[in-house]
């Protein structure tokens, strides 16, 4: 109510302080007064929208930025000392390269799975249960998911499903998180099973819309099963697939949570994200020039983002 | 180019029967049309034809082959879709090649079938084309040429000019008649609601009506001959006018005599059991005539009149009636409207039918 109001009342009375008070409509310039208060109304107008978005987004950025420039008391100013500090250590290093790994990797897997999914279960009269079933992951934090995967993992026999599987054939139990590099795809593996219920979900949505006769069509015209999938269906929702494929991939530039709740960055598995939590209250400067980095590798993909679900909308 | 023979065809969902009993024998370089009222089951026949319906019953041949269990691609048909169903991703030229890419065919080979099949359709200019691009009429162009490139057996058309208005609907069917003549070996099956597509198009009509067959045979033998009171108010605009009477006098000419008191002699032989015979009289609106002499058929109030110009369509008091009497006279009748009016015909343009089925079949 108060914000309702306090909207309708803004645009009333700045609208007439301009058209009575600063411009009036009387007088000798009278209709130069008009044409004034005519240039200054949109911004008017514009102003809250734009003093919203500099307080909450603009001057966050600014503000980063600027905070990165000091070293960890925050009293120092060191220039660009810390990205420095950053590009020369070895484990920085490492979580770039994860990263891209993540980037390359659960974006694709869990397309390419939400693909399969809304495909394989387009015709099947329980194929609801089962997309309730897969839907279902994307409903838990990623702290949780993490958990229920460390005792999928778990090293004792007894409660890890790949322990137990392994112990069943009488190997040896290991420990998947602690296996150099091939972890990194252990923990992505927990991206993927979550997000995989929200390309499933959006790319069903898009093969339903497909119109039925190109389908029909494409069956007269001698195509196999196959060959409908991937040569009529797919290339007529590949803008939907894009949007999920960058949609995806901009949650992994921020996914942290997996990385520490499973190992906490050890054994080779920082992301840029974890990474910067390791930095953050004990030396924000260092934590905000890794968010900075963060948001200059993100950028590119959400223009793109958003130029594809606009194209999608014409 | 092949013959189709449709026996004791038959389509169910479940336990409900939606066709039963199609036999149908078309010979090679017919055109068919199958008409219908709306859910008759004209487009599933056609879909069971492509093979995009399973045939629950029955046996469809083409060229002598049972093809109920062969897959669509290998029946040798090609389908034009009333949505042309092209594929918004491909551009015209890849259209029209899908399928032939798909096959195999050598690039040559494809090359040669996509521009023989744009110089007939007039689409050479407009190949590289996407769909998007293109208007109605080529959409549905581009889509024919689908079908032109594969050389089908059997060509099977789903309303296909439905989705246009109404100048170039006209202008599309004269295509597709010329399409014909030029391709005379080729088989066609056209499924439409348009009375005016059937008659021009069709060298036989095929009208579906409570999931059977209810006559086949050319449009003119459909419009001069209906076998029942169901092809004769389906096929002919307007529809025809039936009045119930009673036979009263029989031999090689039947007199009728009509409610409302008009009676009427048909060109239509009956024997002396037929006396006393309920039947139901139709008359084409168009074969009526105005009379002032003592004999007529039906007698009314003009309720209506619209007059066309070059005809004037009368509509009578329905007194009762379910549908009004119409009748369409040539010339132009204005001064009509609110008159009581005789109206005759000729007795070789009467049409006698007993329970729904006409005389003359008996």
């Amino acid at each position: 109510m108060i914000g309702v109001g306090g909207c309708v009342g803004y645009f009333y009375f700045s609208n007439i302080i301009l058209d009575k008070v600063i411009f009036p409509a009387k007088g000798p310039q009278a209709g130069r007064n008009i044409n004034r208060a005519n240039k200054v109304r949109p911004w008017l107008f514009l102003f809250p929208a734009m003093f919203a978005l500099g307080l909450y987004l603009a001057y966050p950025v600014v503000g980063s930025f600027w905070r990165s420039l000091f070293d960890r008391s925050g009293n120092n100013f060191i220039g660009l000392g810390n990205y420095a500090d950053l590009f020369a250590g070895s484990s920085f290093r490492t979580a770039v390269f994860n990263n891209l790994l993540w980037i390359l990797v659960v974006p694709a897997m869990a397309t390419f799975f939400g693909l399969l999914v809304a495909q394989l279960t387009d015709r099947l009269k329980w194929g609801n249960i089962a997309k309730s079933l897969i839907f279902m992951p994307m409903a838990i934090s990623f702290v949780g998911a993490s958990l229920i995967w460390k005792f999928v993992y778990s090293a004792n026999p007894d409660i890890g499903i790949i322990n137990a599987t392994r112990d069943f054939f009488g190997l040896s139990p290991v420990d998947p998180v602690q296996i150099p590099f091939w972890n990194n795809f252990f923990l992505m593996f927990i991206l993927v099973w979550i997000q995989t219920g929200f390309a499933m979900v959006i790319l069903s949505a898009a093969l339903r819309g497909i119109p039925e006769e190109t389908i029909e069509a494409a069956i007269i015209d001698g195509a196999n099963p196959f060959q409908v999938f991937f040569s009529i269906k797919v290339p007529q929702i590949m803008g939907t697939i894009v949007v999920v494929w960058t949609t995806i991939t901009i949650l992994v530039l921020k996914v942290f949570d997996i990385v520490y709740t499973m190992t906490g960055g050890n054994f080779g598995t920082h992301i840029l994200p974890s990474y910067m939590m390791t930095y953050m209250f004990r030396d924000d400067g260092r934590a905000t020039a890794v968010a900075f980095v963060i948001m200059i590798l993100v950028l590119p993909v959400m223009i793109w983002n958003i130029a594809q679900a606009r194209k999608e909308m014409r | 180019m092949a013959d189709l023979k449709l026996t004791d065809v038959e389509k169910a969902y479940g336990d409900v029967k939606v066709l039963s009993d199609i036999n149908l024998d078309i010979k090679k370089g017919e055109l068919i049309v199958f008409v219908g009222p709306s859910g008759c089951g004209k487009s599933t026949l056609l879909r069971m034809i492509a093979g995009l319906e399973r045939i629950t019953g029955g046996t469809l041949e083409i060229d002598g082959l049972v093809v109920n269990d062969i897959p669509p691609a290998q029946r040798g048909i090609a389908m034009v879709f009333q949505t042309y169903a092209l594929y918004p991703h491909m551009t015209v030229r890849d259209n029209m090649a899908f399928a032939l890419k798909i096959a195999k065919k050598s690039r040559q080979e494809i090359d040669a079938a996509v521009s023989r099949a744009a110089r007939i359709l007039q689409l050479d200019q407009y190949l590289d084309r996407l769909p998007k691009a293109l208007s109605g009429g080529q959409r549905q162009r581009v889509a024919i040429g689908r079908s032109i490139v594969r050389d089908p057996k059997v060509y099977l058309f789903d309303e296909p000019l439905s989705n246009l208005d109404a100048a170039l609907r006209v202008a599309t069917r004269i295509e597709i008649a010329q399409l014909k003549e030029s391709m005379p070996e080729s088989t066609m099956i056209y499924v439409t609601h348009d009375q005016v597509e059937a008659m021009t198009l069709a060298s036989r009509i095929v009208v579906l009506a409570g999931g059977g067959i209810s006559q086949v045979g050319s449009p003119l033998e459909l419009y001069n001959r209906p076998e029942n009171e169901f092809v004769a108010q389906f096929i002919g605009s307007p529809a025809m006018n039936m009045i119930p009477g009673e036979v009263v006098e029989t031999g090689p000419q039947t007199v009728v005599k009509l409610e409302g008191g008009g009676t009427a002699r048909a060109d239509i032989p009956t024997n002396d059991g037929d006396k006393g015979l309920k039947v139901n009289l139709g008359v084409r609106p168009e074969d009526l005539t105005a009379t002032d002499g003592e004999e007529f058929l039906y007698r009314g109030q003009v309720e209506i009149v619209e007059a066309l110009g070059e005809l004037t369509v009368l509509y009578f008091k329905p007194d009762g009636r379910e549908r009004p009497m119409l009748a369409k006279l040539p010339g132009t009748h204005a001064e009509m409207r609110g008159r009581n009016v005789k109206l005759i015909a000729e007795p070789d343009r009467i049409h006698l039918f007993h329970n729904g089925k006409s005389l003359l079949y008996r």
